[in-house]
């Protein structure tokens, strides 16, 4: 998985080279030059000096810290290897929240300088996985193309706050302010030291590519070498530089429509049919034609190429009338041009008629009826049409640019034209995928890849799909060609090739489905918006739902404060504790905490405090207590692993002295949940946070006061510390003021309701969810009762009396009252055993003689043992009764649910 | 086999004594499965189709035979169908009876979920055979009737019985959703996966756009016995936050539901319980009785469907018919017993007779209310009988307490010394034969299971018979000899 020399399994042996460059007497330091690094089972040795960048083992073994080494000293003993870095960042490293800050996509390549006074920059120099190329690459440039993925880019830098331009300056390390052995610094800081000949060629690619942009691509690939040529001009210095623009803008996926009805569809139509016939004819002709053929055409593109390019190039590519000016231009030699006009050209419409004839385009009305999803995007297209026209033109040149080496590589026939036409179909279709939000199939599995710039090693193999793909699009379009000429078999064809469960607009690509590695699963969304809450009682149920958020949380502000200090003070000194929070349920824990996380969270943001992570796992959430480390290592970084694996990566991290490390914040739900026998889970989660270099922060969460005490052992319990809070259950006027904070002025209840609704909460349970619960409740029977008579339209007390006896009264006595008469016989003849017997218990033959008698006593016909078995098991399931199993037949032996004194008052009472 | 053979007696129709009895077996074998409550709850539900099975094709079958000859056999068999539909619950009733509150209740509460996205959850907790699922099932048939509704909702729907645990019912939950499609083929790997992927998807949904799922978990007391309550927690907690709408809907019979939820499991829900405890009356428990028995207007033979609808109108002011209902409505008030009366009693009806009457109602009652032993007791041999009548002598003598086969001997010995003139000695291990074979039909049952390793003979047994029961099957029993009945009436053996 990794592409660097991952550190898990070699060993690496590190020495000193040469002799020591320099001494400070005073601290006992012995400076050197550089350092070799051995790994076993390779034979060379890699080389690290002063001045080239480096990688520095980190969390994540895909993507290593980077830094460029500025010192390399010793202590006296000589054992211990230390090395002064200065500091890059990759884009993940920086905080999620400040991503955005970058404003556009970063490139996966890319690095950030990184200036924090605070951080750490010694670092323990055997840490030091091996070399790595940089470059710089000023802020107006866009990025070089073609490079090895092993360059990294760095154009910004970035301050723990915001990106700046990175002055190039800085880059060396001479002038860097915490470079203090002169000696040391050589002339070499650029040279590579890497003997390798092929990563030397690509460094002076990499030179050139600063020097003139118009190179950029030359070097690295071979069959470039074809166009070399002819295309060595401004207009490739342009189109690279759309490139590497179209792959770093973040709209690159929207390009085309190609079914819209244009806004410019006059002239579409003038050239649409001037190239009728012809474009047909080209076509046909060059399927037929032999690979000679094919290369005398190939030769005759690029001068129209360049032809147009030239036309293109001066202009801001906005004028209306420039895609006329070039149609007219190109009139005489458009069979032959309409391979490449649409490579070069600015604008999509045009592209699209050249690319497919005509009579495709006058069934574009038709089409759009067919797929209901299609009609959508016309009005889209146009507002941003004249806005992305550069990048479209650039996504074009990529396309172009990927033709040449398909065609040598493969040597099967290949058109730009049909390339182009096949890409642009599915990114079209990949677009309308994402933007009508299907399930994420394996298609958008790949746009993720493509984009999330991270995942160096997704995207390398989604480029390779790409490419595939690209070509067995070829095919698909060459045959539509030469089947019909008219594009509407290829219509139907898609549409056959469309399994019937997708909806309409999904790509029908012929790529394999793949599984995406991270599934989004969600719920589908529903056709209409919910409504909205319509009166005064229907808003007063919404704000009194459980799950509505308050603003605030009244009457937890010492806990909130307390909490808050808490974090806090280990936020901003980065240091470790654990907290343990109790209370019985629906007395705000869970939210309090919430509430605390969220205004740290603000004030990181405006940064008062550090920025710190926040990691939330429950109990409850997970099917068994070891997965508590899936979790976190999943949030903390992404990763899947097994439980034993996580926890293992998890001691890793915690205990590794990293510098740049936030500080997490780790909530604990539920914490009784995670108890096992040998409590390494608890251990482990309370153990971390001592450990110095940790900064972790665990917030654990449970319901009772005492569980340190009573599920703990020693060295748990001892690890948890002291600092211990319990959340009281609410009074009732705490609850009186919670729901009216809720209701927030909308006038719904009357006071005396609130009141008793708090009061009798308060009384039972204190349990805050169960007082909001209730007031629902009462507000339903007010909207029922509302429409009859009550004029106020306020809950009332009878409401709220009302609820409370739904919700707290026992149904025992309405279940026995209601029952059957020889279910009621039975009830009476098991109070009558239990007095004969004066035990609480007793069988089903002793039970069953009494109601045969009581039968007799009643006048009904007395029962045979099986109906009084079904009568007593049918009190049994209502649990009226508790019995034994029926397979005891005569001998199960009966006990009442409920108090003899509830049965006989419901009894009487009938 | 049963069924077919049974099938084939009713074809032949020539023995309506041994029919019975065949059906009385049947019966036994299955009261004699249904031991435990819920065994017997889903076992009814299926008896009633195996009913169907058994009594189906008959009429069908006569009434092709003599088609040519009768034109209301095709009205008997639409008639047939059309009720049998009604009694074993395969269509739901316009309008559920005597629940109009609950019924209100539950709608307004679904069409919220449906309709502004609120989530909730409510438990529907009534006994056995009360209506429970028939009143979800016309509240949901509504619901899904409403425009802004029917698209709008994702039904889940899980068994207690069914997904007896937390893994399975999480499978089954991301099928019926049909979430599995978006991890493509691939099984999921482990039960925690598949937690953490079903909350992430119910946690990316929110209030207004996602679509609101109704979980509907039937027998929800068995799911409180899962490990921990993860699913009711999870169920629950979504119902309570801010994520996808959810409707948590618990069907259970036990009114001590909510004592089963775990403290933080209780807290999370919402303590609605909507009770279905009948309080019908007699009278209005007639009017059911007539009405689920008459034919709609629209039967396609209106001649016919006015014969049958008088003749219902006047069987239930009959006498004896009344009396039957009322001991049915006595011994319990649920639709469940009355639809599978008069389910046997609407198969009794044929071409010779194509109005339901009394008659049929009261062999319809005899065959209901048979207890299942008496039936046991009429196949033994005199020997076992008489084994039998000593072991009741035994349990009056000695006050309920156990015996052994030994004991049982002597006593019959006394009396075959004593009284008996019709009955021969028989040998010892005869007897203990006997014994044995009353053993095997639980008839007698080993004190304690037999862990003990005494003797065969001094094993300590107990009578699952009650007195009434030895004494009833005494009077019933066929040619049984005069001092054996007299032996049983005596007081002391």
């Amino acid at each position: 998985m990794s592409r660097y020399i991952t550190r898990l399994r070699m060993r690496r042996t590190y020495k000193w080279n040469g002799r020591p460059v320099g001494e400070d007497r005073k601290l006992k330091r012995q400076y050197y030059e550089s350092m070799s690094i051995s790994v076993e089972g390779k034979t060379e040795d890699a080389t690290v000096s002063l001045g080239q960048y480096i990688l520095i083992e980190g969390d994540d073994d895909d993507n290593p810290f980077v830094a460029q080494l500025l010192k390399l000293y010793t202590d006296d003993s000589g054992k211990k290897k230390t090395a002064v870095l200065q500091w890059f960042v990759r884009m993940c490293e920086v905080p999620q929240n400040k991503r955005k800050l970058l404003g556009r996509d970063p490139h996966p390549q890319e690095i950030f300088f990184y200036q924090d006074r605070s951080c750490d920059n010694e670092v323990d120099g055997e840490t030091i996985l091996g070399a790595v190329q940089i470059e710089y690459v000023p802020v107006q440039d866009p990025f070089p193309v073609g490079k090895s993925r092993d360059i990294l880019f760095v154009k910004l830098l970035w301050d723990t706050k915001s990106f700046r331009a990175l002055d190039p300056e800085l880059m060396q390390p001479s002038q860097s302010p915490k470079s203090p052995p002169p000696s040391s610094r050589g002339p070499q800081t650029r040279a590579l030291p890497t003997p390798d000949p092929s990563v030397m060629k690509r460094a002076m690619s990499g030179i050139l590519t600063r020097g003139s942009m118009s190179t950029g691509k030359m070097s690295s690939s071979e069959a470039e070498s074809l166009h070399s040529a002819s295309k060595l001009s401004a207009a490739k210095a342009l189109s690279a530089k759309r490139r590497s623009q179209a792959v770093s803008g973040p709209q690159v996926r929207k390009k085309l429509d190609l079914c819209s009805p244009s806004k410019n569809m006059s002239r579409d139509d003038v050239l649409g049919e001037l190239l009728d016939e012809r474009s047909e004819k080209t076509l046909t002709s060059k399927l037929n034609t032999s690979p000679t053929g094919r290369i005398s055409i190939s030769i005759r593109l690029t001068p129209l190429n360049l032809n147009k390019e030239e036309c293109v190039s001066p202009l801001s590519s906005h004028s209306p009338d420039k895609p006329r000016m070039t149609a007219h231009d190109k009139d005489d030699a458009a069979s032959v041009f309409l391979g490449v006009q649409p490579i070069e050209d600015d604008d999509p419409e045009p592209l699209i008629n050249t690319g497919r004839t005509p009579r495709k385009r006058e069934a574009t009305p038709r089409r759009a009826g067919l797929r209901g999803l299609k009609a959508r995007t016309p009005s889209r297209r146009k507002d941003s049409a004249a806005l992305r026209e550069p990048a479209l033109a650039a996504l074009a040149e990529e396309e172009h640019e990927d033709s040449p080496i398909n065609t040598a590589a493969t040597s099967r026939s290949k058109r730009k034209s049909a390339q182009l036409v096949s890409s642009r179909i599915k990114k079209q279709l990949n677009l309308l995928g994402n933007k009508i939000g299907l399930q994420s199939d394996g298609e958008d599995g790949d746009d993720d890849d493509c984009f999330i710039p991270s995942k160096i090693d997704l995207q390398s193999s989604s480029d390779e799909e790409e490419e595939a793909k690209i070509d067995s699009e070829d095919e698909l379009i060459v045959k539509k060609h030469r089947g019909s000429g008219t594009s509407r078999s290829t219509e139907k064809t898609r549409v056959s090739a469309r399994t019937p469960r997708k909806t309409p607009s999904k790509k029908t690509a012929p790529a394999t489905p793949r599984t995406p590695r991270h599934a989004t699963p969600s719920i589908p969304s529903r056709t209409a918006p919910a409504r909205k809450p319509g009166n005064v009682l229907e808003e007063a149920r919404a704000r009194l739902h459980v799950s509505s958020v308050p603003e605030s949380l009244p009457c937890r502000e010492q806990e909130f404060q307390d909490i808050y200090n808490f974090v806090e003070s280990k936020v901003i000194d980065g240091t470790g504790g654990c907290m343990y929070i109790s209370g019985v349920p629906g007395t705000g824990k869970t939210a309090t905490v919430h509430e605390v996380i969220r205004s740290l969270q603000q004030s990181a943001e405006q940064d008062e405090i550090p920025h710190f992570r926040f990691i939330e796992i429950n109990g409850m959430k997970m099917t068994d207590p070891h997965q508590a480390y899936v979790q976190i290592l999943q949030k903390l970084t992404d990763q899947k692993a097994t439980p034993d694996h996580a926890a293992a990566l998890l001691e890793k991290r915690f205990s590794a002295p990293a510098p740049k490390k936030e500080t997490v914040v780790l909530l604990v739900d539920e914490l009784d949940l995670l108890w096992t026998r040998k409590q390494n889970v608890m251990y482990n989660l309370f153990d971390w946070p001592t450990r110095r270099n940790a900064r972790l922060v665990v917030l654990t969460i449970a319901n009772t006061m005492d569980l340190p005490e009573r599920i703990m052992i020693n060295r748990v319990a001892s690890r948890l510390g002291l600092t211990r809070m319990s959340f009281q259950p609410y009074t009732f006027k705490q609850l009186q003021q919670i729901i009216t904070s809720r209701l927030n002025r909308v006038k719904a209840f009357e006071e005396d309701a609130l009141q008793l609704v708090s009061r009798k909460v308060a009384a039972l349970s204190g349990d805050a969810r169960r007082c909001l619960d209730i007031c629902r409740r009462a507000t339903e029977i007010c909207e029922h009762s509302g429409s009859q008579k009550n004029s106020s339209g306020l809950v009332g007390m009878s409401h709220v009396m009302e609820a409370l006896d739904e919700m707290f009264s026992s149904s025992y006595i309405s279940a026995i009252r209601c029952a059957s008469v020889q279910e009621q016989l039975f009830l009476r003849a098991v109070i009558a055993e239990f007095r004969r017997l004066g035990l609480e218990e007793a069988t089903f033959q002793q039970v069953f003689v009494q109601h045969q008698a009581l039968c007799r006593v009643e006048g009904l016909q007395p029962a045979n043992v099986s109906e009084g078995l079904t009568v007593c098991q049918r009190l049994g399931s209502c649990r009226l009764l508790l019995l034994e199993g029926s397979r005891l037949d005569l001998f199960l032996r009966i006990r009442l649910n409920v108090s003899q004194d509830d049965v006989l008052y419901a009894l009487k009472a009938d | 086999m049963c069924l077919k053979f049974y099938g084939e007696l009713l074809e032949a129709q020539n023995q309506p004594v041994h029919s019975s009895v065949s059906w009385a077996a049947e019966r036994h074998l299955l009261s004699a499965l249904m031991w435990t409550p819920e065994i017997r709850h889903v076992a009814s539900r299926k008896y009633a189709g195996q009913w169907r099975e058994i009594t189906g094709p008959a009429p069908v079958k006569m009434s092709k035979r003599r088609s040519a000859a009768l034109t209301g056999a095709q009205g008997i068999s639409l008639a047939q169908k059309l009720l049998r539909e009604r009694l074993c619950h395969q269509k739901l009733p316009d309008q559920p009876v005597g629940l109009d509150s609950q019924y209100k209740h539950l709608l307004e509460l679904l069409r919220r979920t449906a309709v502004h996205g609120e989530s909730n959850s409510v438990l529907i907790v009534g006994p056995r055979g009360s209506g429970k699922t028939m009143l979800l099932g016309c509240v949901l048939r509504e619901l899904m009737s409403l425009k802004e509704a029917q698209k709008n909702v994702l039904l889940v729907e899980l068994n207690g019985l069914l997904q007896t645990d937390d893994k399975i019912a999480l499978k089954e939950i991301t099928r019926q959703l049909h979430l599995e499609n978006v991890v493509g083929d691939k099984v999921f790997g482990s039960f925690a996966e598949n937690l953490a992927f079903l909350l992430e998807a119910l946690k990316k949904g929110d209030k207004s756009s996602s679509r609101p799922v109704l979980f509907v978990l039937d027998e929800f007391d068995l799911f409180a016995h899962h490990k921990n309550q993860t699913l009711l927690y999870n169920l629950l907690d979504v119902s309570q936050s801010a994520q996808t709408p959810v409707a948590v809907l618990g069907l259970t019979c036990r009114l001590d539901v909510l004592e089963l939820l775990e403290k933080r499991v209780k807290s999370r829900f919402s303590h609605r319980q909507i009770h279905l405890f009948s309080s019908l009356s007699f009278a209005q428990y007639l009017d059911v009785v007539r009405a689920q028995l008459s034919l709609p207007p629209d039967f396609p033979d209106p001649k016919f469907s006015d014969e049958w609808n008088h003749s219902v109108t006047k069987l239930c002011e009959d006498k004896t018919v009344e009396e039957i209902l009322r001991r049915n409505f006595n011994g319990s008030k649920d639709f469940r017993s009355l639809h599978s009366l008069l389910f046997l009693a609407v198969s009794r009806v044929s071409v010779s007779h194509s109005t339901l009457r009394e008659a049929d109602l009261i062999e319809a009652w005899r065959l209901i209310s048979v207890d299942s032993k008496a039936n046991v007791l009429h196949g033994l041999s005199i020997l076992e009988l008489c084994l039998i009548i000593a072991m009741k002598h035994l349990n009056d003598t000695y006050d309920g307490e156990p015996f052994n086969f030994q004991m049982v001997h002597n006593e019959f010995k006394k009396f075959i010394q004593r009284k008996s003139h019709s009955i021969h000695k028989f040998e010892k291990p005869v007897v203990m034969k006997a014994f044995e074979h009353l053993l095997q039909l639980e008839l007698v049952r080993p004190v304690d299971s037999g862990v003990c390793k005494v003797q065969r003979e001094y094993q300590l047994m107990r009578l699952m018979l009650e007195h009434g029961q030895v004494m009833e099957a005494l009077q019933r029993y066929p040619q049984c000899p005069t001092d054996v009945k007299q032996w049983a009436l005596s007081a002391f053996g």
